[in-house]
């Protein structure tokens, strides 16, 4: 409507109308494209309800999801704190796919409506379409087919084989979630259909190898190169293989067809949160800079009035609160805050350059173009190594950012880095270090498996700064996984450094 | 840009993923709760339990890092004063190095234990179980009255005299009135002193005179309005007012009734044992008060503490008759039937005098039915008897019992031939449905 540019708010009043909604999604959606140059996927704007919304939290976030228990614990875990009012309910839910879902809340007044598009129609819709990661690890069209897929074949299998059979496969292979994912090997997938194919042919391939390989009754002995039967095993397993969901999709020897489905689609799941898991600062930083930026300027156009902006930025600085260390709500770093000063910061960089930055950032220091430096931050980096680039002294000295080192065989914490000349390398690399995926998650390899002897599965935990594995917690999930495997399974604990053993965890022992 | 109003779809998606939850915890919890009560006295009730449920059932484990062990950093926001090479204490609570080492000491600590208390533990032990005596209760309608604190009143006798609400009454009145203390008073007097005797004059130089002439005066009033204000006036009175209610019985006596003769082994006691247990516990949950008679008998009846009657030995023929009669002169005794819900559980082989068995079931029809809310007999299979294929050939007692049985619904009898037998039996006792018609 070319009423938009004349300056007549776009909505007044708390309440939304269908062509409130549409006309306001336009302005924003023009805002983005002409003035940011952003180039979000289209969007498919869904109305829901507090329930319908508590509903898709639950489910992960996501549209449709195959059922499972763990869905129902989760589900009333939130309603239990939305009910209680320990938490509000999150305004928006946007589903990584082509078009986008965006999920807004019937309750939500015009202004909070305005806010969540901006913020999610526009900053996280752009970011899961250029992202580098996104790009790699997911594929946007297929999305919701999978999703489909998933619940029907979830159904399906429950009704063929009973619910608590499927559940143990389920059950299992979530224990497994954090290593279903390929994290060293690029996950560009062309066409997930080939990828279905090919995998179906490999997996086909590889246990043909393997059953050969255990009916092979006289080893090769002829020959000046005396093969060691051993490392052919190991070949064709794969190993060290760090996806262990997928080395049971693969070559777990009591698996049905259909379980090992169920673990392929566990794994597509896994590996389509990857992307999510590696970005969550950047991707809550850029929606977060987008909806700032926006709503900044939908009112100096007088698109909207200064009461929605003021309701506008309430709610914005509810979602950038940030408790120190030492207050009592204080729950780690809050990935909207930091990443959306860290946002500012670079636009302030590019703009306002001050000697320090000039030093710290020759590249993008006084160039004059913040969203073409923006954008490119956005496509090509993940949290770990964003704050490894765009990590400012100025941030840190804002945010007071100190390192605290907990070693513990010293009986004190010591402070590491401070905001300090000699500190900001440091503290930037801790931070860095912090979001770094392969820190994040213990590495645990797949290493060997007997195929002639017990058939006993071994896996190794690279123990970094002597962190071990919580005892409890492995104890149970070497339970499932012995149970996916079919026959016993060691965990042992290795020192990455020195390769010292530490400790070892048998699924028999317990 | 599309937009799709989804609201109009059924809410509550999750639902089946909550009722698969639900469901999981509960018949875990059930489950745990079965197990528990097989260690236990019978009259052990006051405790709460602890159950414990394999944890893999409602647990989504994963692999994490013990942050007992090993170095980390953190960034954190907030800095105040902290400089670099600062120590700084762990928070309390945290142990030092080392920590939880993984401790392979069996199933317990990898189990998820949590407490019910004892209602919650005996509402899933009994769920959708009731009591079989509503048509008897009816019959006899007896009821008692109690009294009980039902807040305030401004009449009564002394003894229900409310001393805090009472001074509270009379805190408020004096200080609306105006009423001076003892102190002030004694505070005048003294100033009024020391003027006298010229030890003080006044402070802004008037003449002592004046002082004393008003000081009085003040004095004077004082005195006059503590006299007329009393510090306890009755309208402060308050008295605790209790109020009798109707009450049913809230006391039960259950009789345990037990064959001891040589026929029963160990092991029948043992199963004996357990249902009793059982019946008290489902007792205990509807009365106030249950209190237990142990009557064991061989050809003689003789009432016992809980411990003899489970472990004490004796040998001897077996005349049922003489257990009822016992039980019925105890009731006389002690129990008077107006006061008491009386319940009777008997457990025995079923082996007889057969002359016996005919006393036994004029005893039961026509003097402990008539006044008991519910009797049980469970009958033990021996040992030998629980593989035989062969169905059993019904005991002396059984075929005496079941006569009555057919004509006298508050009298249930099931046989019990192996521990697992007990819980499905109990329930089969006391079904909320069914069991009555």
């Amino acid at each position: 409507m070319s009423a938009d540019d004349t300056g007549t708010p776009l909505f007044r009043g708390p309440s939304w109308t269908f062509d409130t909604l549409r006309r306001t999604h336009d302005a924003i959606e023009r805002i983005a494209r002409d003035e940011l140059g952003m180039d979000p996927y289209p969007t498919r704007l869904e109305i829901v309800s507090s329930e319908q919304m508590l509903d898709a939290y639950a489910s992960t976030g996501m549209p449709l999801n195959y059922p499972h228990w763990s869905f129902g614990k989760r589900f009333a875990q939130q309603e239990m704190l939305y009910r209680k009012g320990f938490q509000q309910l999150a305004l928006e839910i946007v589903i990584n796919s082509d078009p986008s879902l965006c999920y807004i809340m019937e309750d939500n007044t015009m202004a909070a409506q305005a806010t969540v598009i901006a913020h999610a129609a526009v900053g996280h819709n752009h970011f899961f379409r250029h992202n580098e990661v996104f790009r790699a690890w997911t594929e946007a069209d297929t999305v919701l087919d999978e999703l489909r897929h998933a619940r029907n074949f979830v159904m399906e299998c429950e009704e063929r084989h009973g619910r608590a059979a499927v559940e143990e496969v389920l059950d299992a292979a979530h224990a497994l979630f954090a290593h279903g994912v390929d994290r060293n090997r690029n996950a560009k997938h062309p066409d997930p259909a080939e990828v279905h194919a090919r995998l179906a042919e490999r997996r086909r391939a590889a246990r043909d190898e393997a059953d050969e390989l255990w009916l092979r009754t006289v080893p090769h002995q002829a020959g000046g190169g005396a093969p060691d039967p051993e490392a052919d095993e190991r070949r064709a397993l794969g190993l060290p293989e760090e996806n262990i969901l997928m080395f049971l999709e693969h070559h777990a020897p009591l698996l049905a067809e259909w379980q090992r489905e169920l673990l392929r689609i566990v794994r597509w799941f896994s590996t389509y949160f990857e992307p999510q898991r590696q970005t969550k600062l950047m991707n809550e930083g850029c929606a977060t800079w987008t909806h700032f930026e926006i709503m900044t300027r939908l009112r100096d156009k007088g698109l909207i009035e200064d009461g929605a902006y003021l309701e506008f930025l309430d709610l914005h600085s509810m979602v950038v609160a940030q408790p120190t260390f030492d207050h009592q709500g204080y729950s780690g770093l809050n990935p909207y805050a930091l990443g959306f000063a860290m946002m500012r910061d670079i636009v302030r960089i590019c703009t306002e350059p001050t000697d320090e930055d000039r030093a710290w950032f020759p590249d993008i220091a006084g160039n004059d173009a913040p969203m073409q430096t923006l954008r490119h931050a956005w496509a090509e980096f993940r949290d770990e190594s964003f704050v490894r680039q765009y990590l400012s002294p100025k941030v840190i000295r804002d945010w007071r950012l100190f390192q605290l080192v907990d070693d513990r065989e010293a009986p004190e914490y010591v402070v590491g880095a401070i905001h300090d000349e000699a500190g900001y390398r440091n503290v930037r690399r801790a931070l860095a270090d912090q979001y770094d995926p392969a820190v994040l998650s213990p590495r645990i390899e797949v290493t060997d498996a007997d195929l002639r002897g017990d058939r006993r599965l071994y896996l190794c935990h690279w123990v970094e700064d002597g962190q071990q594995l919580d005892p409890l917690e492995a104890r149970r999930v070497l339970r499932h996984l012995a149970r996916l495997w079919g026959y016993d399974v060691s965990l042992v604990e290795r020192d990455a450094t020195t390769d010292a053993e530490l400790f070892t965890f048998r699924s028999d022992e317990f | 840009m599309s937009i799709v109003d989804r609201r109009q779809n059924p809410s509550g998606r999750n639902l089946g993923n909550r009722q698969r939850f639900l469901d999981r915890a509960k018949s875990r919890l059930r489950q745990a709760v079965k197990d528990n009560i097989r260690a236990r006295s019978i009259t052990d009730t006051t405790s709460d339990e602890r159950v414990v449920i394999p944890s893999d059932d409602i647990q989504e484990p994963v692999f994490q890092r013990d942050a007992a062990t090993g170095r980390r950093s953190g960034v954190l926001p907030g800095n105040r004063e902290y400089q670099s090479g600062d120590r700084l204490p762990r928070p309390s609570g945290e142990g030092g190095g080392g920590g939880s080492k993984a401790s392979e000491d069996g199933e317990g600590e990898d189990s998820f234990a949590f407490t019910l208390s004892r209602d919650e533990f005996l509402d899933l032990l009994f769920e959708d179980l009731a009591l079989p005596d509503m048509l008897a209760k009816k019959l006899k309608s007896v009821e008692t009255t109690r009294t009980r604190r039902a807040g305030y009143t401004t009449s009564g006798p002394a003894t229900r005299l409310n001393m805090i609400r009472s001074l509270r009454r009379s805190l408020v009145r004096r200080a609306a009135l105006d009423r001076p203390g003892a102190a002030a008073i004694e505070e005048l007097e003294h100033e009024l002193a020391r003027l006298e005797s010229g030890e003080i004059v006044p402070a802004d130089g008037r003449a002592p005179e004046t002082r004393i002439a008003e000081l009085r005066e003040t004095l004077d009033r004082a005195r006059r309005k503590r006299a007329t204000v009393p510090f306890l006036d009755p309208i402060d009175l308050r008295y605790n007012r209790m109020e009798s209610q109707p009450e049913p019985i809230a006391q039960a006596v259950m009789f345990c009734l037990m064959d001891v003769s040589a026929s029963m082994d160990e092991d029948m006691k043992g199963l004996a044992k357990r249902f009793f247990m059982l019946l008290h516990l489902f007792l205990a949950r509807h009365y106030e008060q249950v209190e237990v008679v142990f009557i064991r008998h061989t050809q003689r009846a003789e009432e016992v503490d809980e411990q003899t009657f489970f472990e004490g030995r004796q040998t001897g023929g077996t005349i049922v008759s003489t257990a009822l009669d016992e039980m019925l002169k105890i009731v006389a005794q002690r129990y008077p039937v107006e006061d008491y819900n009386i319940y009777v559980a008997q457990a025995s082989d079923g082996d007889n005098l057969t002359r016996d068995v005919e006393i036994c079931t004029r005893l039961l029809s026509e003097q402990i039915l008539p006044i008991a809310q519910y009797m049980a007999y469970v009958e033990i299979l021996p040992q030998r008897d629980r593989l035989s294929l062969s169905p059993r050939r019904e005991s002396d007692l059984w075929k005496g019992y079941a006569p009555v049985a057919d004509t006298h619904p508050g009298l249930a009898m099931r046989r019990i031939a192996d521990a697992r037998d007990i819980f499905p039996v109990f329930r089969d006792l006391f079904r909320t449905e069914g069991a009555m018609e």
